[in-house]
């Protein structure tokens, strides 16, 4: 089939998402001509979104159709090498975006940042424990850039997102009220932080009880109107639920619809081609050069798009399977060690205590994804890992995200599953139970990957990613520990019952767990044990960027949005400062 | 069920589904059960609807059975599911006990259904655990999804843990106060047809009631 040519573009943009949007806004200000190419489809919040219908559980949360359309590309799945993979055939574990905006467009607004220690993760390691700490298998690694060099980005970046929170650390100076644990800040954060719910109240007073400092987590919905760095009005959350899954009706949770986009419509050398799904990078004849992208059109026709510079800002998934379906870079391969795409895939370890109450009663519906009472002591380095015998750390939180009524039904261990009992169970509990959360690190090993699945194809007869991956013992670990500390402080709640949600002993792609799949196109300073350097650049073809959660060579706790729009920033000035000066060279 | 025509399933479909429905929620002291909340009218629609047909899901083959962490691979349908097993079902009644389920006591139906969850009923074409898990999964979703779906009917599911409904713009000032709230919960059907006002933001108008503790 003939491809039909396009005019050439200075960049294209692969992705709308939190790292198109914001790549292709410093690209266009830098006055560059941008194409950004989304496969799904044009988005108008404001007549695309509205209330009352965005309240609506069944329709975002569960048949979505804001969220990957799965009949004609997913992904397949198994737990270990031994395995057939299959594919994940309805939505579970993780809800990737298709739309204009992305998968960012539903997230539940945590815009934490990681712990400098996070960044140079094994060399922090190494150096306190030394190198016999690490498990045998793991392949964690520092990403090349440290604290000082990133911080101004997430700055950036919080600035914006809108972020709302109490700085704990400016410029190493201590802040009352914020978390002291986090890595020195250039300034306070550009919004007061979220109000404490009476639920949170709890949790923070048991939370002083047992010596930690408690504090309200960033949230990226208002905490009040604000106007940010683009110059875009982002208005007061109403804190009504329906949160993470839903898209704002109100425009109050930063995401690149609320925050990005209405600025970067308005870039005169900036276009959007929407239902656009890009199947290649193309390179030149040495291998070593991108000429463009190619992709397949609404229309179905498959259209090349040449480009002096291609990034690659999509979800993790598909910026390791468009590297694979390039043939750029080396796959990686578990037998040998070797090679560098689908390396360092990793995901989000979680945990939960709940704390039942006879006696008291909230309002679990008010709230919003990223409402939430949160400590640090336990994150990272924070903690010494020594006598524990684990790599890794989680921040232990209250969320309030609100209460939707189909999943949101906790009843105690032992209550029957259906019938009389439990609907007695769920009138008595709904309202009268508290979530103690874990949200924990995950580390990278050997033995956990992404490739390319050899039996199953997408609707262009392309082969689906395959994922290997399986909770790891040094995880198991870790979240056994974090039950224990979770449950002192569901003791000091004072309720009536608690129960602790046991550790999976496998990974299962059917519950949801969390959208925050990372890794498998690392950066990093070493082109053996990664695939693009510490400005996001491909090591093997300089003119292409590869950016998003795929960059993380492991999971630290916090929840990755923050980093990837951290790493978006920091990328787009690397290419306008560096780059931009000496073209198609490598800036290491 | 005088009031809905129903698109997909047979009236002896919805007569298992209204008896099964019922015992999964079943009618007592706190409220109506799956039946009267219109739990099978919910199915109906959502047969009926493009997840009925897996349109957004992956449907080719092969089909190996896999492990329980790989998730759904059957390559039936939820329309064909529902249809296929209830036709299993009512055949291993009828050979069992003479009677299609609907028509068996209410503690026999609920052995059944136990059995059918355990995966301890052979059915011939497929498992009745996976059967069991999807009827369960709906029946929970159309006694507490919004009353626009065709369950959860006079927001019976709503009413029972006091969920308001479709969000107040009061709730932010409410945010960090211990005081409860107690509303009368309003839909989205509510307000698409117009049987209440929202206000001009799309939220709801709620009217605080007493609550029985």
């Amino acid at each position: 089939m003939s491809a039909i040519k396009m005019k050439p573009v200075d960049a294209v943009v692969v992705g709308s998402g939190v790292v198109g949007s914001i790549m292709s806004m410093e690209l266009a200000n830098a006055g560059l001509k941008v194409l950004c190419l989304e496969r799904g489809r044009m988005i108008d919040p404001k007549n695309d979104f509205v209330a009352p219908q965005v309240h609506d559980e069944l329709k975002f949360d569960r048949h979505s159709d804001i969220f990957q359309n799965l009949s004609r590309e997913t992904i397949t799945f198994r737990n270990n090498s031994g395995q057939t993979a299959l594919p994940m055939r309805e939505m579970g574990s993780f809800k990737p975006g298709e739309m204009v905006g992305g998968t960012a467009a539903h997230w539940g607004g945590n815009a934490r940042r990681f712990l400098p220690h996070d960044f140079e993760l094994r060399s922090k390691i190494v150096e306190r424990y030394g190198a016999g700490f690490l498990p045998e298998d793991a392949t964690i690694q520092d990403w090349g850039v440290t604290w000082d060099e990133i911080e101004p980005y997430y700055d950036m970046f919080e600035q914006i997102y809108g972020v709302g929170g109490k700085a704990g650390n400016i410029e190493g100076e201590i802040q009352a009220g914020g978390n002291p644990h986090e890595g020195p800040r250039s300034r306070e954060f550009p919004n007061p932080p979220t109000c404490r719910t009476p639920q949170g109240e709890i949790f923070a007073q048991a939370a002083r009880e047992l010596g930690y400092a408690p504090f309200q987590g960033p949230a990226a919905a208002m905490t009040r109107d604000f106007q940010n760095l683009y110059k875009v009005m982002m208005l007061e959350c109403h804190r009504g639920g329906f949160c993470s899954s839903h898209v704002c009706s109100q425009g109050a949770k930063a995401n690149p619809l609320s925050a990005v986009l209405p600025a970067l419509y308005k870039q005169p050398d900036f276009e959007l081609r929407p239902l656009c799904n890009v199947i290649r990078v193309n390179t030149d004849s040495t291998g070593r050069k991108a000429t463009g992208v190619t992709y397949i059109d609404a229309r179905g026709r498959e259209v090349e798009q040449p480009a002096d510079i291609v990034v690659l800002g999509t979800y993790c998934f598909n910026n390791t399977r468009l590297l694979l379906l390039s043939g750029i870079g080396t796959p990686y391969d578990p037998q040998s060690g070797r090679g560098v795409v689908g390396r360092n895939y990793s995901y989000q370890t979680g945990g939960r205590v709940h704390a039942f109450f006879d006696d008291r009663e909230f309002n679990p519906f008010i709230g919003g994804g990223q409402v939430n009472t949160s400590i640090d002591e336990l994150n990272g380095d924070v903690i010494d890992r020594g006598p524990l015998g684990f790599v890794g750390g989680a921040y232990i939180n209250m969320p309030n995200p609100g209460a939707s009524p189909i999943k949101s039904k906790q009843v105690p261990h032992g209550t029957p599953r259906w019938g009389g009992e439990w609907k007695k169970a769920v009138a008595q509990h709904y309202r009268r139970n508290l979530g103690v959360h874990i949200h924990g690190s995950c580390m990278s090993y050997k033995q956990h990957y992404l490739d390319l699945d050899p039996t199953y194809k997408d609707a262009y007869g392309l082969p689906l990613l395959r994922m290997t991956f399986d909770w790891h013992e040094n995880e198991r670990k870790m979240l056994t520990w974090m039950n224990e500390k979770c449950v002192e402080i569901a003791k000091a709640m004072k309720p009536s019952k608690i129960d602790v949600r046991p550790v999976p002993k496998k990974y299962s792609i059917i519950p949801y767990q969390s959208t925050h799949n990372i890794g498998g196109a690392v950066m990093g300073a070493d082109p053996s044990t990664s695939v693009v350097n510490k400005y996001l650049q491909s090591w093997d073809v300089p003119n292409l960027f590869v950016v998003g959660g795929s960059s993380f060579p492991q999971n630290p706790a916090q929840g990755p949005t923050a980093t990837i729009g951290m790493l978006a920033c920091w990328a787009a000035d690397g290419i306008k400062e560096v780059y931009l000066k000496k073209p198609g060279v490598s800036m290491v | 069920m005088g009031d809905y025509a129903y698109a997909y399933l047979t009236p002896a479909e919805v007569r298992f589904l209204d008896a099964a429905v019922e015992r999964l929620i079943p009618t007592d002291e706190l409220g109506p059960g799956g039946r009267d909340a219109g739990c099978a009218c919910y199915i109906d629609r959502q047969l009926s609807s493009p997840w009925g047909s897996h349109g957004r899901n992956y449907r080719s083959g092969p089909w190996p059975e896999g492990t329980p962490e790989q998730g759904f691979q059957s390559r039936f349908t939820p329309a064909e599911i529902y249809r296929i097993a209830i036709r299993e079902i009512t055949d291993h009644c009828v050979a069992r006990f003479e009677k299609p389920f609907d028509q068996l006591a209410a503690a026999k139906q609920e052995e059944i259904l136990k059995a059918l969850e355990k995966g301890e009923i052979e059915l011939p074409s497929l498992s009745s655990k996976l059967f069991f898990d999807m009827l369960w999964r709906n029946t929970e979703e159309g006694y507490f999804a919004d009353p626009m779906y065709g369950g959860n009917r006079d927001k019976v599911g709503w009413k029972l843990i006091g969920f308001p409904g479709v969000p107040s713009g009061a709730y932010r000032e409410h945010l960090g106060n211990p005081a409860l709230y107690n509303a009368e919960p309003i839909s989205i059907l509510d307000i698409q047809t117009r049987a209440v006002e929202p206000d001009a933001n799309g939220f709801a108008k709620h009217v605080m009631i007493k609550r029985e503790k």
